[in-house]
């Protein structure tokens, strides 16, 4: 599904992502780990498309479209989902209109009828009481005023509805309480099929619990530096990063 | 907001159309128009055409005599080449002439214009308890409901019929919140106007549907001098909705309309507007001028509620005020003005305190885009009897781009100290983050901005009848796409 192969990207003259190599197939999840700053959310911000970043090489394929060719709004018509480290506010767009919106859109650009709003709003129930979304969320505005847990919980509930391929969820554990991880945790579980895959940015091994992700990898000054499966967490959290980071900082010195 | 206000909403996000002023064309209907140029002679043929009364014409005159004295303005923050007013064509009505009963009725032409508008003849019907005097260049050439607005007493007619049939209500109330002295754009109104709307709620009448008007500029180089006189007696309720667009022209049209409102004691007047005129192309050339003194007085406990859309002209030079006469009188003033390409905008309000415990609020939204240029100009004067008065002014803008401009001239005079004046002003811009959001969730960049804008906009457009904030979204859009490169 998706192919990035020796990814190189940054921010003016500073290079973040120093060759990234990664492959996700459908079905699977992968799990991202790695010190602060060491290009986690880069990756995602570069695959979802964000121009502040410059592709200085490599390249990435995702269903065997070249997704750098693609404007960011394209790349999420053809299935690619992230799940913000900060989501955005947008003051005074209800979360029924700005999703009514999206998925109006992605239709569109598939070149279909825009959804019935009675079927819209069913869907919304559906996905609501998945994540357990209490009554009167879809009118509070995007984001406006809401808590850290509800703005992760509002971007798994916009996941939900959009229903993309690949899902790619920055950090959406953190600002989470002990419950709303476990339903968020549920409600990807749920919607995980042979069809999509999710890759997920984390730092605790607790989300990784609830999820079990077929890979884990550890990215670490803009590389790859080690992968490996489920256990590879459970022995980051034991050992943290150090192990895996000295060696690298060996081989780069 | 209900959901099916929300829904409608919904899909209007879902059309994004082209870039080009879209309701630029012109509809072709021969014309019966009077030589250009202002002097008594043609002051005395618009008044001899209509058919008026011997007061009538002499108000004119005595406009006109004051016109000739008073000088343009120019204390706005606007640079525009002041028309030639001799160079105006002050008269033009459509030939065919006679009022009609039923929409069926309509000169083909001008159906094709509505169905282009959007405001399909269909549409309308379907537009439930919604009486529309169309109003094509200065005479009606359409109106309904008038029956059912009669049951209740109301009057709601072109105002060169209640000149005819109800002298003694125009001649009581005319010039009396705006004179025709007021400044120089209304004492040339009161001279030349030819046709606008005249609305009597008898009292304790609540009107039982929106009464709307559509207003174009339809003949080369006619002036559009409209008048607007609302009239809500004692305890009675009303929502005048006043919309316009125009077509595409080459030369500046001239447009200097005065609204006159008067709210009897308990009396609640409600009155929107979506401005559309002809902006200009992207040069600034040939977009409407539009100048347009709004006033409205409320005695005791009347409230008296202007909201605007402001997307064309131009040059936009409006102030629709309140005078809060009355003890325990409202005023509200809620505006989105959005200027782009060549725009310039100097708009705002006035709030005039005179009663004990008058309220007043102010929200006026501003978006700049392009090279255009925004102003916000609002005086909030408490006076010393206004004694407990309050007023909360909130004014932002957005800017889009970085070659655009927007400013706040908010002036507060208060001369008692029960009274409390509240201000508040933020300028903005659209982030980048906010868009890169939006894209990432399939809405491409002008949808997002539609869509941000609307955000932005909403606690204006929620004042606006259902139909209307669909209309008013929808120009916003066209407006505004292609701003953001
Ligand atoms: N827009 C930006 N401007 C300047 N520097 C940036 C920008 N985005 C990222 N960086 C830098 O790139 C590096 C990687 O940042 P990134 O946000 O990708 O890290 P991360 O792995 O997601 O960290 P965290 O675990 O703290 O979320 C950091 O040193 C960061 O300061
Ligand atoms: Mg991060």
């Amino acid at each position: 599904m998706l192919q990035i192969k020796d990814l190189k990207a940054g921010i003016e003259d500073n290079q973040i992502l120093k060759g990234i190599n990664l492959e996700v197939k459908a079905g699977e999840i992968h799990a991202i780990m790695g010190p602060n700053g060491s290009g986690k959310s880069t990756l995602s911000a570069v695959i979802a498309g964000n121009e502040d970043y410059e592709v200085e090489g490599g390249n990435i394929t995702f269903n065997g479209k070249d997704l750098l060719e693609l404007d960011p709004e394209e790349r999420a018509h053809n299935g690619v989902f992230l799940s913000f480290q900060y989501p955005v506010e947008i003051p005074g767009i209800s979360v029924s209109n700005f999703i009514k919106t999206s998925i109006t859109e992605k239709r569109k650009a598939q070149g279909l009828e825009p959804i019935l709003t009675k079927d819209l709003l069913k869907m919304m129930r559906e996905k609501m009481e998945l994540l357990s979304i209490k009554q009167g969320y879809l009118s509070r505005n995007m984001n406006e005023g809401f808590s850290g847990g509800e703005k992760k919980r509002n971007e798994i509930f916009q996941m939900a509805m959009l229903e993309p391929k690949l899902a790619i969820l920055d950090e959406t554990d953190s600002g989470l309480d002990i419950d709303a991880l476990r339903i968020v945790a549920n409600g990807v579980n749920k919607l995980r099929s042979e069809d999509n895959a999710t890759v997920i940015i984390t730092h605790y091994q607790r989300l990784l619990d609830y999820i079990v992700p077929d890979f884990v990898h550890v990215l670490y000054n803009g590389r790859i530096v080690k992968s490996g499966g489920a256990e590879l967490a459970h022995e980051l959290e034991e050992k943290g990063y150090d192990w895996v980071t000295k060696e690298e900082d060996k081989k780069w010195a | 907001m209900s959901e099916q206000k929300k829904q409608s909403e919904d899909e209007l996000l879902e059309k994004v159309t082209s870039t080009e002023y879209k309701y630029g064309f012109t509809t072709d209907i021969e014309s019966d128009t009077i030589p250009k140029g202002l002097s008594e002679d043609v002051v005395r043929i618009i008044s001899a055409k209509k058919n008026e009364p011997e007061w009538m014409l002499e108000y004119r005159l005595k406009a006109y005599k004051s016109w000739l004295e008073m000088e343009e303005p120019d204390w706005a923050n606007i640079n525009y080449t002041k028309p030639n007013y001799q160079d105006v064509i002050y008269y033009s009505a459509p030939k065919q002439k006679p009022v009609l009963d039923s929409l069926d009725d309509l000169d083909p032409e001008m159906k094709k214009t509505f169905d282009k508008l959007g405001i399909s003849i269909d549409e309308q019907k379907k537009l439930a308890n919604v009486a529309v005097d169309i109003v094509m260049d200065s005479v009606s050439v359409a109106n309904t409901f008038k029956d059912t607005l009669a049951e209740k007493g109301i009057i709601f007619c072109p105002i060169s019929d209640a000149i005819q049939e109800h002298p003694e209500l125009v001649k009581k109330y005319l010039g009396t919140v705006v004179p025709a002295r007021d400044n120089f754009f209304s004492a040339l109104n009161a001279a030349v106007f030819s046709d606008g709307s005249f609305c009597y709620i008898p009292k304790g009448i609540k009107c039982p549907m929106e009464l709307s008007t559509y207003f174009r500029i339809n003949e080369a180089g006619t002036g559009q001098f409209e008048r607007t006189l609302l009239i809500a007696d004692e305890g009675s309720q009303v929502s005048y909705l006043e919309g316009c667009t125009a077509p595409m022209r080459d030369e500046n049209q001239l447009h200097a309309a005065v609204v006159e409102l008067i709210a009897m004691d308990e009396a609640d007047i409600k009155y929107s507007t979506v401005q559309n005129w002809y902006p200009g192309n992207a040069e600034g050339v040939g977009g409407v001028f539009n100048f347009v003194t709004k006033r409205g007085i409320c005695h005791k406990n009347a409230k008296i509620s202007w909201t605007q859309v402001e997307t064309g002209s131009a040059v936009t030079w409006k102030y629709p005020s309140c005078i809060l006469k009355g003890d325990n009188s409202i005023g509200e003033f809620f505006s989105v003005a959005v200027t782009n390409n060549r725009q310039q905008a100097d708009t705002g309000t006035k709030m005039i305190h005179l009663g004990k415990n008058t309220k007043s609020t102010i929200i006026a939204k501003g978006i700049s885009a392009g090279k255009s240029d925004g102003n916000y100009r609002g005086l909030v004067k408490i006076s010393k009897g206004a004694t407990n008065s309050r007023n909360f002014s909130q004014c932002d803008s957005l800017l889009m781009g970085d070659k655009c401009g927007s400013h706040t001239f908010p002036y507060i005079e208060v001369k008692n100290n029960s009274s409390k004046v509240e201000h508040e002003a933020t300028t903005s811009k659209i982030g980048e983050d906010q868009i890169f959001y939006c894209n990432q969730r399939g809405i491409g960049t002008e949808a997002a901005i539609a869509l941000i804008v609307n955000g932005y906009c909403k606690d204006v457009l929620n004042q606006l009848p259902m139909e209307f904030a669909v209309e008013a979204q929808k120009l916003l859009e066209i407006s505004l796409e292609g701003s953001v490169g």
